[in-house]
């Protein structure tokens, strides 16, 4: 009997394991496209734009008078990397209170959590493609997140504009989903930006980089290490990964102190980057390393988690000194009303901002009333938001392009003085 | 081992090859890293201290496994969140003190009162656990309080969330315990060092208490057999109790202990420890008390030792990545040899 009982303890361990490491396979499913969308003009005589729902290949969105327009979101709103997407989520929430009818209908929220995670990012995209009508959504926050999301929401002809997702595969041409589009940087400029701001600022020589396994780290890392090495002719001593979840550090950071290099890059997330950020500053060989971090860890939570361990960490990630007075004059004190917030507490809120009202300029451009009853067709709602050119917005002058990167990428580096974040790149 | 007689069937012959096979790679590959000679010793010696820390952890928690497995024979798989609902209650005693500023003027106190507050809250959770979960199922089939453990495991997960919301929360330096000792070679942080006395302590505290004293001896004949120690007088609800809170005590001095090295709490956090102490427990022969604790070392040193000596001799990028499967590894290699732990029962007693 206790055999048996040692065997099934076991097999539950392996399950346990299992379903803790077990990464999303079945993200590729496709449901069949039974939208909403059947153009009911279509019984009351037809028309020229009824045609146009015909011709769209994912059919209309269909409101009556009076229908609320749904905008769904799937940002990160709990967990250890919560501020991330709460802090996107309040920046369309003050895009909403400042216009809130889009084609005259009332904008109402689906608010949906990405989990930061594959699994998460799946399933938030599964809860927002079930609701009819739904006209786009903002989202992911988590480029890992973004990567199924955006497969799920394009094969259903529903848009996908993220505020925060990084990732350089999301965009890239061979990997673009459709419907899929960012007002958020490009990882390839920040990871450039860094590795610029680490020779030629700090004037270091050799790096070490960490990752979590993320799409976002492990393509910022990957980025940053070959611009160290291409721009400077930077060494790189070690490309370490970790796991997410992981606590303990001390084999990473000593396998990497063997080699001392002159800096640490760990573009990673808030839980894990706070506990390497103090172990990192407790290893024997890492006394002399700079440390630095990205947009992940670019948040009031990380500096409480870490303490003072933050103090002189090198943080890359978007360049909140926009140019104009409106944010500071309207966006800010609107950001505090929704939050309850003194001061954001990330840094894509204004990228969230910009989304929902680019996403509103395309629902006005595309849709057309028939008969009381609003339609907007989805694929022209996507062609007219990939047309956008020219979009000044609160993060800058946008246009997108073809494989869905609209950003005015500015980034800038902070180094954490005295507990708090203080802007120190470009001058 | 004489008397024994090895049957040499196929699935035998198979696992001996693949533990053979196993060992002979972790072998090579140290060989090929120390050669290299990358690795300093002295970061050697960092490495297993820490590894000594991490698992003194691990064993504290494997033992509210093994003690509880002794007597009831079944695997409390919500122990982790006992661990865990000690450590992440403990956090608002730490804040609420060190806002009072009492760890600037009376740390060591401060400290105690942070403990004292994570041992009790693990004790009620894991009375209340036993008492609402286990209790009612006492008679049934050994199956269904395992799976009543995994929701209650779910259950203290998600009302840990609720409360206490699902962010990470750190906790307050502190800074007594800042610093490193160094004795001869050996060097390491006094909170290492604290995490291993105190540990070890804890240990010896409860072997005597099991061998020494009525309750424990009274433990030890539950364990035997139930129904002749109910017989001899023995209240065995009141034992069974006992074990659940002794468990949930030392649960907590854990919570308190892990948070000093890592100095984070999440809702979440119970569930790897609580996995890896089991695996301790089952390494060193689940039932076993000392087993628990010399699990809970090995598993922690192989830990943090395996990664860097076995594979990155081998130039595997990023080796550390792969901890957690050198850990369960050596899981399935002592029980290739060992079917029963390395101090288990023999197999047919």
């Amino acid at each position: 009997m206790q055999k048996y009982m040692r065997w099934s303890g076991m097999l539950v361990v392996l399950m346990l394991v299992l379903a803790a490491c077990q990464s999303d396979g079945g993200g590729a499913s496709e449901e069949p496209s039974s939208d909403g969308g059947e153009p009911s003009a279509s019984a009351d005589g037809g028309s020229g734009s009824a045609a146009d729902c015909d011709a769209d290949e994912f059919g209309c969105i269909e409101l009556a008078e009076g229908d609320p327009l749904i905008i769904g979101t799937a940002l990160v709103i709990t967990g250890a990397n919560e501020s991330l997407g709460l802090d996107s989520q309040y920046g369309a929430q003050v895009a909403n209170s400042l216009r809130p009818e889009v084609a005259g209908h009332e904008v109402e929220f689906n608010f949906q959590d990405d989990g930061c995670s594959t699994e998460g990012g799946t399933a938030a995209a599964r809860a927002l493609v079930s609701e009819e009508n739904i006209a786009g959504v903002i989202g992911t926050s988590c480029s890992s997140a973004g990567i199924p999301a955006a497969e799920i929401l394009s094969a259903e002809g529903i848009l996908l504009v993220s505020p925060s997702n990084t990732a350089p595969s999301l965009t890239a041409p061979e990997t673009h989903e459709p419907f899929y589009a960012r007002t958020a940087h490009n990882d390839s400029i920040q990871g450039a930006a860094m590795a610029q701001f680490v020779c030629e600022v700090l004037g270091l020589g050799s790096a070490a980089t960490i990752d979590d396994g993320s799409a976002y780290a492990d393509q910022l890392a990957a980025v940053f290490a070959s611009e160290f090495q291409s721009q400077c002719d930077g060494e790189i001593t070690a490309e370490e990964a970790v796991t997410v979840g992981q606590t303990d550090f001390t084999g990473v950071l000593e396998n990497i102190a063997a080699d001392s290099p002159e800096f640490l890059y760990f573009p990673i997330f808030v839980a894990e980057g706070a506990l390497i950020t103090q172990q990192a500053r407790e290893t024997s060989g890492l006394e002399d390393t700079e440390l630095g971090g990205a947009d992940g860890i670019l948040t009031p939570d990380w500096l409480a988690a870490a303490g003072g361990a933050a103090d002189g960490v090198y943080l890359s990630g978007p360049d909140l000194a926009f140019s104009g007075d409106f944010y500071a004059d309207e966006f800010l004190p609107a950001y505090t009303d929704v939050s309850g917030e003194s001061e954001p507490i990330s840094v894509f809120h204004a990228h969230a901002f910009d989304a929902y009202n680019m996403l509103a300029d395309a629902i006005e451009e595309v849709a057309f009333t028939d008969g009381g009853t609003t339609y907007i067709p989805r694929t022209a709602l996507r062609d007219a938001f990939m047309a956008t050119s020219g979009f000044e917005g609160i993060t800058g002058t946008l246009t997108c392009d073809e494989n869905g990167d609209c950003a005015d990428a500015k980034i800038s580096v902070s180094e954490v003085v005295d507990g708090a974040f203080e802007r120190i790149w470009p001058e | 081992m004489p008397g024994r007689r090895i049957r040499l069937n196929f699935v035998n012959l198979f696992l001996w090859l693949l533990g053979g096979g196993l060992l002979a790679f972790a072998a090579y590959g140290s060989f090929l890293t120390l050669i290299e000679g990358r690795i300093q010793p002295n970061q050697w010696q960092n490495l297993i201290v820490a590894g000594v820390a991490l698992g003194s952890v691990y064993a504290l928690i494997a033992l509210g496994y093994t003690l509880v497995y002794g007597i009831l024979f079944m695997i409390n798989f919500a122990h982790g969140e006992v661990f865990m609902w000690g450590a992440f209650t403990a956090f608002f005693a730490a804040t609420a003190l060190n806002d009072a500023g009492m760890m600037a003027s009376n740390p060591v106190l401060a400290f105690f009162l942070v403990l004292a507050t994570s041992m009790l809250v693990s004790m009620v959770v894991a009375i209340m656990l036993e008492r609402i979960a286990y209790r009612p199922l006492r008679g049934a089939p050994r199956l269904v309080p395992l799976i009543t453990a995994i929701g209650a495991s779910l259950f203290l997960q998600y009302t840990a969330r609720g409360f206490y919301g699902s962010g990470v929360r750190a906790y307050p330096d502190y800074t007594i315990f800042d610093g490193t000792i160094s004795l001869g070679f050996l060097s390491l942080s006094v909170k290492q060092a604290v995490v291993i006395l105190a540990a070890v302590g804890l240990m010896v505290g409860l072997y005597l208490f099991i061998n020494r004293t009525r309750t424990g001896r009274a433990m030890r004949a539950v364990s035997e057999d139930k129904d002749v120690a109910a017989m001899m007088g023995i209240n065995v609800d009141r034992i069974i109790v006992t074990t659940f809170a002794i468990g949930g005590l030392l649960a907590g001095a854990a919570g308190i202990l892990y948070t000093l090295i890592f100095n984070q709490v999440l809702f979440f956090m119970g569930f790897l420890p609580g996995i890896k102490a089991f695996t301790a427990a089952v390494l060193g022969g689940i039932g076993n008390v000392i087993g628990a604790a010399l699990g809970g070392l090995i598993l922690g040193v192989v830990e943090q030792l395996g990664p860097n000596l076995f594979l990155s001799g081998y130039g595997v990028p990023s080796p550390n990545q792969l901890k957690d499967v050198i850990a369960f590894s050596v899981l399935v290699l002592v029980l290739i040899f060992r079917p029963s732990g390395l101090l288990g029962r023999k197999e047919n007693t």
